[in-house]
This record gives C-alpha cells, sequence and structure tokens, in this order.
C-alpha cells in the first residue's frame, strides 16, 4: 500500500493521511494508491501540513508498518526513548521497528 | 567572558522581531515552505525526522551560569525536558513547535544567546579549545581571536552565501583538543621567535564524505592581520568553490584540486589587494575584546592537596580532571555519557545543576566539548570533593574521559532526517559492554565514534576506533574502521572492511581491543598499538 506523512505546520509533529485528514497515528493510515501526489498538492495548500510525501507500507495484524526503518522510526519515536512515544510501550515495541 | 556591546544587542533583538514576523507570514500563509525554509534555517530551525529541531549557537563552546540555566528552562518549558550537546559545541533541541520558536529566541536573547548562523551555507559557530583561559599548556587565550572572528563573521555580506557551511577553530596549545585540522579553517595561535603572538593557519580540513586533513596554508600571520588574512582565505573559496555540486562544494574539494600551492598562491595575492584596503579593526578593538577575558580572581592561597581516600572520588579525579595553570585549581569534565546513556543529552534539572555548580563553584563559567560533555573550568582543588557529590547525585558522576565509554555519536537514525542508520543505540550498547571501571582502565584511552551516515556528524573519521551507519538493502549496517585522531597527531580512519550488524560490530569492537591488548607495549594507547602493528592483526581477529 501506499501511504502519506507529513508534518504539521505549527507544531512539526510528525503525521500520517487518514483519507479525510491527519493523524498522528500510523495506523490511522490508507492506502492512497496513486493519488499521492495530489492530495499533497491539496493539503499543502492548504497549509496545514508540509514537508509531505509518498511511503510504502503494508497492512499487518498489528498495522499499518511502513516499509523502510526510517519511516517505521518516525511512526514509532525514537527507539531510545520508549518515554517520549504517543502511546507508552514496553522495551520490545522497539522489534516493530526493527 | 565576552558581554555584548549595544551593537550586538541591537543585531540579536532586531534578528527575533524580523523572525517572528516570517513566522507569523508563515502560519497565516503568505509565506510557502519553499520561501520559509531558507529563512528557518538562518535563524537555526531545522525540520528533523519527528519534529521541528532547533539549534542554538555556542560561541567557542563558553556559557556563563545564567545562559546554562536558561538552556535547562527552555528544554523544560518548550521541549521534552532535556537538550542535546552537539559535535559544534551547540546545544539542539528536538521537539521545538514553529509558533513558539520566536518566544524561545527572544528569551535566548535576553542573555546574549541566539540561533543565527547555526545553519545555512556561511560561517558557523567558531569552535575552540574548551579547556580555554584555563589549561596550563597554551600559550595564550584563543576566546578572544575567536571572538574577534565571531564577530566579523556574523552578518558578513559576502560570506552569508557561501557555496557551503564553513567551519572554523581557533586554539593556542600544542595538544589540539578541538580537532583543529578538521576544520575549513583551522587557526593555531603560536608565538614566533621574536616572541610575537600571532596566528598560523590550516585550511581545507573537514569529515563528511570526503575526509582531509588540513594543510598548513601560513606559518605566521600577526595579529593586526588576523581578519584581513581570513578574509582573503575566504574571498578565494567563495570565488572559486564549487556551486554546481554540493558534494565537491567545501573548501577541502577547492585545496585539494587546485592543490595547496595554487591555493596559497592565490590567498597571498588576495591577502596583499586586501592590505591595501585596509579592512582590520583597530587593535583596539582586539584590546577590548580581550579585557573581557581576564583570569577570574584566582585565590593564590588556594591549597593545592586533594583528599583522595574516597575510592570512587580518586577514579573521577583521575579519569574527569585536567591539569589548570593556576595552582588550587583543577579543570573538571563532566561526563555526559552515563553507561547505557545517551550521549550528549543532559535533563532540564540536569542543566540547570551544572549551572549552579558553575556559578557557585566555577566563577560563573561553563564550557561546551566538542566530544558531548560540560567542563567546570575553574574549580578550586578544596571544592572538587563538594562538586563531584553534586555531581555524581545528579548522575553526572562517571568516570570515562576519553576511555571506550565517552563516545561521540551524532543522534543518527532516532532523531536524524539524513541519517542511515542509528547511531544512539549502538553506543548505549557499547558503554554497557566496556561499562565497568576496571575494563575502562585496562583498555584507558580509546577514542570511539560513531556517526549515522557519510555527513559524519560523529567524527567517525577522527575515532581511534569509528563506526560509520549505513542502509544496506534497508537494514542498518555498520562499517568498522581504526587509526582515526583529532589531536596534534591528526589523522583518518582506515575502513576495516565488510561492514556488520549492531550486535556484530559490538563485538568486533571487543575483538580489537583484545588485539590491542594482547600486543599492546609499555604505556601504548590503543590507537599507538594500532599505528604500530597495522590493521593486519585486527583484520584476523575480527573477520578471521
Amino acid at each position: 500500500m501506499k501511504i502519506l506523512t507529513g508534518n504539521d505546520l505549527k507544531s512539526g509533529a510528525v503525521v500520517w493521511w487518514t483519507g479525510v485528514g491527519w493523524s498522528l497515528d500510523v495506523n490511522d493510515s490508507v492506502d492512497v494508491g496513486e493519488h499521492g501526489a495530489a492530495i499533497i498538492a491539496r493539503e499543502e495548500g492548504v497549509q496545514n501540513v508540509f514537508a509531505a510525501y509518498v511511503v510504502d507500507g503494508e497492512k499487518t495484524a498489528e498495522g499499518v508498518r511502513p516499509a523502510h526503518i526510517k519511516e517505521r522510526i518516525r511512526a514509532f519515536g525514537p527507539t531510545v526513548r520508549l518515554d517520549l512515544r504517543l502511546k507508552p510501550s514496553d522495551p520490545t515495541a522497539v522489534n516493530w521497528v526493527i | 567572558m565576552y558581554k555584548y556591546d549595544e551593537y550586538d544587542q541591537q543585531m540579536v533583538d532586531t534578528r527575533v522581531a524580523e523572525f517572528r514576523d516570517q513566522v507569523r507570514r508563515r502560519i497565516s500563509g503568505e509565506l510557502t515552505e519553499d520561501q520559509f525554509k531558507p529563512l528557518r534555517l538562518q535563524n537555526g530551525l531545522y525540520l528533523q525526522l519527528h519534529a521541528y529541531m532547533l539549534r542554538v549557537a555556542v560561541p567557542y563552546g563558553t556559557l556563563n551560569s545564567t545562559q546554562m540555566h536558561l538552556l535547562g528552562d527552555i528544554a523544560d518549558k518548550y521541549d521534552r525536558g532535556y537538550g542535546h550537546f552537539t559535535t559544534r559545541q551547540n546545544i539542539q533541541y528536538n521537539w521545538i513547535k514553529l509558533d513558539e520558536t520566536p518566544d524561545i529566541l527572544a528569551e535566548l536573547a535576553t542573555v546574549e544567546m541566539h540561533a543565527i548562523q547555526t545553519s545555512g551555507n556561511c560561517i558557523r559557530n567558531i569552535s575552540s579549545d574548551q579547556f580555554a583561559g584555563a589549561a596550563a599548556d597554551e600559550i595564550i587565550d584563543p576566546r578572544p581571536y575567536a571572538e574577534l572572528l565571531r564577530q566579523w563573521s556574523s552578518f558578513h555580506p559576502e560570506f552569508l552565501v557561501l557555496p557551503r557551511k564553513f567551519k572554523i577553530c581557533v586554539i593556542a596549545s600544542e595538544k589540539d583538543r578541538a580537532a583543529m585540522r578538521l576544520h575549513d579553517i583551522g587557526i593555531k595561535m603560536v608565538r614566533n621567535d621574536a616572541g610575537e603572538i600571532g596566528a598560523q593557519f590550516y585550511a581545507g580540513g573537514g569529515m563528511g564524505r570526503t575526509p582531509m586533513i588540513a594543510p598548513q596554508i601560513r606559518e605566521f600571520v600577526p595579529l593586526d592581520q588576523l581578519i584581513t588574512f581570513s578574509e582573503a582565505c575566504l574571498r578565494v573559496y567563495n570565488r572559486h568553490g564549487r556551486r554546481d555540486n554540493k558534494y565537491k562544494a567545501r573548501i577541502k574539494i577547492l585545496v585539494h584540486e587546485l592543490g595547496r600551492d595554487e591555493y596559497v598562491r592565490q590567498v597571498e595575492e588576495e591577502f596583499a589587494h586586501l592590505l591595501t584596503q585596509p579592512i582590520e579593526p583597530p587593535l583596539a578593538e582586539l584590546e577590548r575584546i580581550k579585557a573581557h577575558f581576564v583570569d577570574p580572581a584566582f585565590d593564590p592561597a588556594a591549597p593545592d592537596a586533594l583528599d583522595l581516600t574516597d575510592p570512587d572520588f580518586r577514579l573521577w579525579v583521575e579519569r574527569n580532571t585536567t591539569a589548570h595553570k593556576q595552582p588550587g585549581y583543577v579543570i573538571a569534565t563532566v561526563s555526559l555519557k552515563p553507561v547505557g546513556g545517551i550521549p550528549g543529552d543532559a535533563s532540564a534539572d540536569q542543566i540547570r545543576l551544572m549551572a549552579q555548580l558553575g556559578r557557585d563553584y566555577s566563577f560563573d563559567e561553563l564550557r561546551v566539548t566538542h566530544a558531548q560533555n560540560i567542563v567546570l573550568p575553574h574549580i578550586r582543588k578544596a571544592d572538587l570533593y563538594t562538586v563531584w557529590q553534586a555531581l555524581d547525585a545528579a548522575g553526572l558522576g562517571t568516570a570515562n574521559i576519553d576511555t571506550v565509554g565517552d563516545i561521540i555519536a551524532c543522534p543518527g537514525l532516532d532523531y536524524c532526517s539524513l541519517a542511515n542508520a542509528r547511531s544512539i543505540p549502538l553506543a548505549q550498547k557499547i558503554s554497557q559492554r566496556f561499562g565497568s571501571p576496571e575494563k575502562q582502565a585496562e583498555i584507558g584511552e580509546l577514542k570511539l565514534k560513531i556517526s549515522g551516515c557519510i555527513n559524519a556528524c560523529g567524527h567517525h573519521h577522527a575515532g581511534h576506533i569509528g563506526i560509520l551507519g549505513v542502509d544496506k538493502k534497508g537494514l542498518e549496517n555498520y562499517q568498522l574502521s581504526f587509526g582515526g585522531s583529532e589531536g596534534a597527531d591528526t589523522s583518518l580512519a582506515k575502513i576495516t572492511g565488510p561492514g556488520f550488524t549492531e550486535d556484530g560490530v559490538v563485538d568486533a569492537v571487543e575483538k580489537a581491543t583484545q588485539v590491542y591488548l594482547a600486543n599492546k607495549q609499555g604505556d601504548e594507547r590503543f590507537l599507538d598499538t594500532y599505528r604500530r602493528i597495522g590493521m593486519d592483526p585486527f583484520k584476523e581477529a575480527i573477520y578471521g
């Protein structure tokens, strides 16, 4: 699947395209197919989100998983500061990234 | 230390107001990101992997307690309770919000700090010896010259759009503690045969994807020509540095491609021309600056003895203190590398504690080191035990300076949008593997440096052991190298061979230390043994 990520203009937070808006949770991502560029152009035009780009991902039993480690860390947060994650997690959660 | 005059303050305040308006226009939609990006970068505001990152300049690594305290407060108020001290002697905050950035910069301006020229193709923060003004082995305090260069390079209209970023370092001792020859321009303050102080210039050094050691380009520049000669060096680079390829745009490529002698010829020609157009600030300005760097009021009767009966304190004194030029005083380096910790990170509380210790015990001064540690430069030996107890209670008492646990590591893929692999988890694993004081004592001085990509922010080229993270078909992979040094004996590390997984490279580092210990002669450091016996025994142990 193709998913979209970008950054919220004011907070800089990593966000993911849900089909109707942007979410902090990668699991809310939808497959944008071939429409990624058009969605980016429209969304950046209204100034909510910037630096958006399309990444490969897959739907797994645990949710949406970006294909590349860089975007998995974007989605997860720093693997060395689990206390800063959106959702508290135990150390084994890092395995999702690796 | 230097105090802003009305011009300095006005420049910084004006910039804050200007950026506040630029941020307003960006949020309102008047500016696109393409238009805004160069403006935010000129104010040190990057977009990293997770959020905006703000890099705050610490000129030549020198801070007073009020400034350090504010850095802690900013971490609490605007970030997530911590800051990251960098290999450019700066501090970075990783979770900054755009609409709060003008307020942060305004608060920084109240303590004579800013984030100007911490990004972009301009002259960046001038770096220096973290022991400047305190070291027993320096011929003069290099900071007034660094400050003069800071003033010259701040908003210099000719050098704000260079072919690429430009880094200058100033030192004043034989022992190079600032990686001087790995800078675009390295300046070593020296004394000539007539006893006069002047500047020895090196140009064309750097790390990154094409590491180079800067050759000497002039043995002696008189003090009243320091800025003029610097201007000549920059002009030749600005004129001929490549702008068509960012990977070949640094001055090291120009010096390499022209050849050292031709670069020198052009600089000397430009220098002769500039001498006819007096651009040098009057020496009175240098004297004005120097007056800010006079020695603090040392107690001439300060006792020189230290009670070392506490074994943990003794170990810390052995590892983390350096001789001071003033009897009865010592330089203390606070390690930001606890076993299993994140190199260079400090919590807001830790930052404020160090600020307080600087105020109470170090004549209001602190320094940031390029090795991502903090220095309390002027501690009375009689106060040292009290200082250490306070540090230790706050998790800042690790005794490991210049050992395998004192790892330089860039933020890597955990934070950086340019990185290919994570640096911090690797640093944590290595520091845990070699965490015991006994192991560190057995191995002695070993400078290990980790970069998460070829940009080499973790200085891996200059590591006795260097590690470079790469992306190998979507997986993190680590190249190992040996033999680098950033000191007076500057050398570039050589790659051992095929890369490793994260766990594999930790094992390889351990095998390398075993080869060292088996072959060590006398007081040899790891680096000395490697230089004597060469790569082969190490390769055999690692890959055999």
